[in-house]
């Protein structure tokens, strides 16, 4: 009894000491992970209280009232947002159709054929290719044949950025709707196509718009394949044939200038940027949040 | 009465005939505007690689194969050579991976398995909000908030630190000027991050739950739950995910060219300033007139393709692979 006891208490305090060392051993690597969060946050606080700081400071209506300024000038924005918004929104209407029926292909027609998915891996590849090389891409089929920078190319620059954007997201949405939905349909007499408008895309709609939505808010922040394809315009100019101001250049050009009247534009054009572009990606979020499927 | 039923059967009246043909015409159209969209996304790529190699044309004709390794970037004499670029792309996306796997791996391990239910949803939001913000946002915080920074206080220290030791010395030594290679690359890292746990976070939810049970009911702690249970089970996944981040920083412009200090040379100190390809065609390409110049540019971007369509395609690959373990289990 007392030579079990014995033992007992020997392999205990042996045990005891494994035990420690693991449970230490454990804290530790949750702190690590922790912290890691922690870097992560800090970083996205750091980022966005710059921007508040420095974008804020500089916020003036004559941002949205005035043109961009020649060095040392007041001037404002206003032709780099509207051009911004134009070219976004041809983009969109270049993309969303193709970006929607392509993913339609995918999800109700392709399903796993060998066409599907191929077209599912290049998508990917797309979906991650560096932007730069899209401008390069528009300006050597575009520019270069056109022999001019123009709103145009850049707008087809965006549309192909935000593509496959729009075919993933719309794939994943109808995967989401149930099959009997559409067995349902079937069973009625209905024909694929009636199927896809009449059930499949209404149920996934939210879904949808949410991947549209996301396209934008993506494409609103892209400066590289602007660069060699709309270019810039100091002056107002609505004319999609010509070079055109858009804010993430004029930030871009006016960030790495030594003019402090230009930096102080570029500060608050990033900030508005930022801010229309995070509010994108919460509002989606939110829509999303609302549909079922 | 039978009869009538019967009649009606055997001869629908002809406006329903009528209906019937003509939405068999519109599904197969529809089949067709779908397919031919879809093929859309196959021709986008092939002209992009065809544009590309057509483009790199004239450089292979003047130089030939001796383009990738020639150091000389002189667009007023007509000399030009992709290894510093090249050399500056690389480098600054390896240093980027080191410094943010890591922390990637902790958010991930955080999300999945520390963080309390309620707060799972914003946390994650908020770091996927780091992956929404503008990549020429990072670049300037990085050049006006972030290489001051550096420049003041870590690369003095760290030149301090490790800046004799035998073999890693020469990497820290040089002008703490706050942009360079090594203040790219941790803009770069910043600028990952969200991507790379991203995919972690999704690739270990995957692991089943009955496992992850089994190894506590054992008496496993949580870290040895994380690397004898999840990384095991999550590995191909893992390592598609860095991948994919690996292929977000070799592609990235704006942030690197604020940072990099755009200087064609090679030299083995982090804070010396380099190239990368992205942003030596982000400053020169639209200024390029010399048609040779422009060619070199165009053959850097394809070379840039090559090397993210590889890297990107094994981190697709990898992906699947991970996610077909879900399907199967």
């Amino acid at each position: 009894m007392s030579l079990g006891q014995g033992t007992a208490i020997a392999l205990g305090a042996k045990e005891m000491s494994h035990f420690k060392r693991r449970k230490i051993k454990n804290l530790i690597s949750m702190v690590a992970a922790t912290a890691a969060t922690g870097v992560g946050l800090f970083f996205l606080c750091w980022i966005l209280f710059t921007l508040f700081n420095r974008g804020f400071g500089a916020m003036h209506l004559d941002l949205l009232t005035k043109m961009t300024p020649p060095p040392g000038a007041d001037g404002g924005l206003l032709n780099a947002i509207v051009g911004s918004l134009l070219m976004i929104l041809v983009s969109t209407l270049i993309a969303a159709p193709v970006g929607v029926i392509a993913g339609i292909y995918l999800a109700e027609y392709g399903k796993n054929s060998r066409l599907a998915n191929t077209i599912r891996f290049i998508n990917d590849i797309l979906l991650s290719a560096p932007s730069i090389v899209i401008g390069l891409f528009i300006y050597t089929v575009v520019v270069a044949t056109l022999q001019h920078f123009s709103g145009w190319a850049g707008s087809i620059a965006l549309a192909i950025i935000a593509m496959p954007i729009i075919v993933r997201t719309t794939e994943n949405m109808l995967l989401l709707v149930p099959t009997e939905m559409r067995e349902a349909a079937y069973g009625l007499g209905a024909s694929q196509r009636k199927t896809v408008f009449t059930v499949s895309l209404i149920a996934a709609k939210n879904g949808i718009l949410t991947g549209i939505l996301l396209a934008v808010a993506r494409i609103s922040g892209e400066t590289a394949p602007l660069l060699f394809t709309a270019l810039n315009n100091q002056f107002w100019s609505l004319n999609m044939n010509q070079p055109m101001a858009n804010l993430p250049v004029v930030i871009f050009q006016y960030a790495m200038s030594p003019y402090e009247n230009w930096q102080g534009i570029a500060w608050a054009g990033a900030a508005l940027i930022t801010l229309a572009v995070l509010s994108l990606n919460i509002i989606t979020r939110a829509v999303f949040k609302q549909s079922k499927y | 009465m039978q009869n009538i039923a019967a009649d009606n059967i055997a001869k629908p009246d002809q406006g329903y005939r009528n209906l019937v043909i003509a939405e068999r015409k519109k599904n197969n159209a529809f089949k067709v505007i779908a397919i031919s969209m879809a093929f859309v996304v196959l021709t986008v790529l092939g002209a992009i690689v065809l544009s590309l190699i057509s483009g790199a044309g004239p450089v292979y004709e003047h130089f030939g194969w001796r383009f990738l390794t020639s150091t000389t970037w002189d667009p007023v004499q007509h000399i030009y050579g992709a290894l510093p670029a090249i050399y500056g792309t690389l480098v600054t996306s390896l240093i980027a991976l080191l410094l943010a796997l890591p922390v990637s791996f902790g958010i991930a391990v955080f999300l999945t398995e520390l963080c309390p239910l309620k707060l799972r949803g914003p946390i994650g939001t908020a770091i996927e909000l780091l992956a929404g913000i503008p990549s020429i946002i990072y670049g300037m915080w990085g050049l006006f908030i972030l290489a001051p920074f550096l420049s003041e206080h870590l690369q003095p220290a760290l030149t301090e630190w490790f800046g004799n030791l035998w073999l890693v010395g020469p990497l820290f030594q040089g002008p703490p000027i706050g942009i360079g290679i090594l203040p790219a690359s941790i803009v770069l890292a910043i600028m990952i991050i969200p991507f790379i746990s991203a995919v972690m976070r999704d690739v270990f939810a995957v692991v089943p739950a009955t496992l992850k049970e089994s190894a506590y009911g054992l008496g496993a702690t949580t870290s040895e739950v994380v690397w004898d249970i999840v990384l095991p089970y999550t590995r191909v996944g893992v390592v598609g995910g860095v991948m994919l981040g690996l292929g977000r920083a070799l592609g990235e412009t704006m942030a690197v060219t604020f940072m990099i200090g755009n200087a064609n040379n090679i030299s083995i100190s982090l804070f010396e300033s380099g190239n990368s390809i992205a942003s030596l065609l982000a400053n020169e390409f639209a200024e390029a007139s010399n048609p040779l110049h422009v060619s070199a540019l165009i053959t850097l971007g394809l070379i840039l393709f090559a090397i993210t369509f590889a890297v990107l395609a094994a981190a697709r690959i990898m992906i699947a692979k991970a996610e077909r373990k879900e399907g199967s289990r």
